[in-house]
């Protein structure tokens, strides 16, 4: 069996050839997009969903705390980022910082009930607390416009120093997200490769052993929501950027499974790309199949399920099969390695 | 001098007394065994003594400082190691792995996000110094659940000794183990008996009473006996008590 906790080839750099091939594939979008036939704003929707895939993965696959309801941060971020737009003053980092400020405080609140519990105890309170948030977005009409959700949010200028650049049209949106999504990739990618994250891998192992070598676990844990939802509040804020608006739907249950789905399906119990993969699957999907048929949803929940019956690795596990035939097969004619593991 | 002491421990679940009133009491660089037949309370008392459960009632004091109701996380950065009698080890990883897990100074790292867990070499020396004293050392890049039952044995009291413990509790390491893996497990308790004070749970009579320097024979969660082997030995009762014959 593969799991996360294999040891990965490198050591401490992040810059291995799978952040390489992420990085290219990100930057040189804009150039091929609209060639093979999308659109500058699947960019940006992916780059987005991807960024909240990667930091739910860090509580789902990584620390195995099966939430359900983390729809809601990417909405309490949405919502915080829409407000301070339209209440404070027009102002990316401003709208960001409050995004992750507000998605951090629900997160650590939800995640103080919720961190001693486990299995189906763990995610039904995920469900309720996420459930509490979406009906609080429709019910506080007055602050959160109800069923219509704020409208006409900006995108405010991108300000560095003394530059203020317009990044209010699709393609530059995009390269802006782009550029914070590789670094919280990076940001990622080191937290999960050091001790810190070998630490949250050991607890999903054996939560029991964990303590008795000296890990608060429940603190441990409560961090690690609160951090995931950090990151989903980052993604809701550069959501409703995106979109221009904030409602309801964000948050709703839908989307707290659909983050699931896209987690597992990419294999994000077996590999920290996995996420990645099945964002990409999913939106694939979505254009490709939806341009046929409009039962797309239908046609990639029948392919959730034959995926999760045949190979529960998702799409990172099977590569690794398929790596491991190939490596094989070679190693038939040339000179077997004394031992490529540890090479 | 006692490093470590229980009085009067009294555990329940629901209605069902487990623990009646334990009370132990290790001199420090001793071996303590515990014996009594299956159901006694000896896994129970050991979760009592280590944090996971809570007592209903006693005291524990470890090195002189009250340590009753506190967290196993925290008795266990105070020098106070455990294995478990149903094997406990994070499976999905290496050997090694298990060991680094356990080290103070890797602990020490937790929130270091500037380092790497197999980089430093220095660590994974001393992991591998450990797992050498269990004579692992030759298996530490091997996935935990690929070792024989016997290594995995092995593997829970080194990851109970990466800790840097003072006193080490072990429930029923030899469960399981054929005579060979018996006699060398032995042998490793022997040896580490010079460095660490050692409570041991044992069904194997010959085993507990070759190696232990004072016996507590529990019985329907009460402590019916405590004394050296050689006065236990002479007693009848006790031996038969031990071994589930008295109901
Ligand atoms: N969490 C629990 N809830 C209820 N009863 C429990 C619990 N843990 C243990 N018991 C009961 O307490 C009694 C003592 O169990 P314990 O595991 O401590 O025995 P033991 O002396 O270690 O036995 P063995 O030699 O078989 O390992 C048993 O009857 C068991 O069913
Ligand atoms: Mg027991």
């Amino acid at each position: 069996m593969i799991s996360l906790s294999d040891i990965p080839a490198r050591g401490g750099s992040p810059f291995t050839p799978a952040m390489g091939l992420f990085v290219a594939l990100l930057l040189t979008a804009p150039f091929w997009l609209e060639p093979i036939g999308l659109y500058h704003y699947l960019g940006i929707e992916i780059a987005i969903w991807i960024l909240f895939a990667l930091g739910f993965n860090l509580l789902f696959g990584f620390i195995g705390l099966h939430s359900f309801g983390h729809g809601a941060y990417l909405g309490v971020g949405a919502y915080a980022f829409g407000l301070f737009q339209q209440e404070v003053t027009v102002s990316l980092w401003g709208g960001l910082a409050v995004a992750i400020l507000a998605a951090t405080l629900a997160g650590a609140i939800v995640g103080a009930f919720v961190s001693h519990r486990r299995g189906i105890y763990f995610a039904l309170m995920t469900i309720a607390f996420g459930q509490v948030f979406w009906f609080g977005a429709i019910k506080l009409h007055s602050i959160t416009g109800g069923e219509d959700g704020l409208l006409g949010i900006a995108r405010p200028d991108l300000v560095v120093g003394p530059m203020r650049l317009d990044i209010s049209d699709n393609i530059s949106l995009y390269w802006f997200v782009a550029v914070i999504l590789v670094l919280a990739v990076v940001a990622l990618w080191r937290i999960v490769n050091a001790p810190f994250g070998r630490v949250l891998q050991a607890i999903r192992q054996n939560e029991t052993r964990a303590q008795f070598v000296g890990y608060n676990v429940w603190l441990i844990k409560w961090l690690t929501f609160t951090l995931s939802a950090a990151f989903a509040g980052l993604a809701g804020g550069l959501f409703a950027m995106a979109q221009e608006s904030a409602y309801p739907d964000v948050m709703s249950l839908h989307q707290s499974g659909l983050i699931v789905m896209m987690v597992l399906i990419g294999g994000g119990l077996v590999s920290f790309w996995g996420p990645v993969l099945g964002v990409l699957l999913y939106f694939i999907a979505r254009d490709i199949i939806g341009g046929i048929t409009e039962t797309w949803l239908l046609w990639f929940g029948l392919m959730f399920v034959i995926m999760v019956m045949v190979r529960p690795e998702g799409v990172a596990g099977l590569i690794h099969v398929l790596r491991q035939k190939f490596a094989q097969t070679q190693q038939k004619t040339v000179a077997p390695a004394s031992n490529p593991e540890r090479a | 001098m006692t490093l470590f002491k229980a009085e009067n421990i009294q555990k329940r679940f629901g209605a069902r007394v487990v623990l009646e009133d334990i009370s132990l009491s290790v001199e420090e660089g001793t071996v303590h065994g515990i014996m009594g037949p299956n159901g006694a309370g000896k896994t129970t008392c050991f979760h009592v003594l280590t944090g996971y459960h809570a007592p209903d009632g006693g005291r524990i004091v470890f090195d002189g400082r009250d340590i009753t109701g506190r967290k196993p996380h925290q008795i266990a950065r105070m020098g106070i190691s455990r294995s478990f009698q149903i094997m406990n080890l994070f499976d999905e990883t290496v050997v090694i792995e298990n060991v680094l897990l356990a080290l103070p100074e890797f602990r020490a790292h937790g929130f270091n996000l500037t380092r790497s867990v197999f980089d430093d070499k220095a660590l994974v020396d001393k992991a591998l110094g450990v797992l050498d004293q269990v004579g692992l050392a030759d298996l530490a890049w091997q996935k935990a659940d690929a070792l024989s039952y016997g290594n995995r044995r092995a593997l829970e009291i080194a990851v109970a000794l990466a800790a840097e413990p003072r006193i080490v509790f072990l429930d029923e390491p030899t469960s399981g183990l054929g005579v060979e893996a018996t006699r060398q497990l032995m042998g490793l308790i022997r040896k580490l008996r010079k460095t660490y004070t050692i409570v041991l749970i044992e069904h194997d009579m010959n085993f507990l009473f070759e190696l232990a320097d004072r016996i507590s024979v529990i019985h329907w969660g009460q402590v019916i006996a405590e004394d050296t082997p050689a006065a236990l030995k002479a007693n009848k009762w006790v031996a038969r008590s031990a071994l589930g014959e008295v109901a």
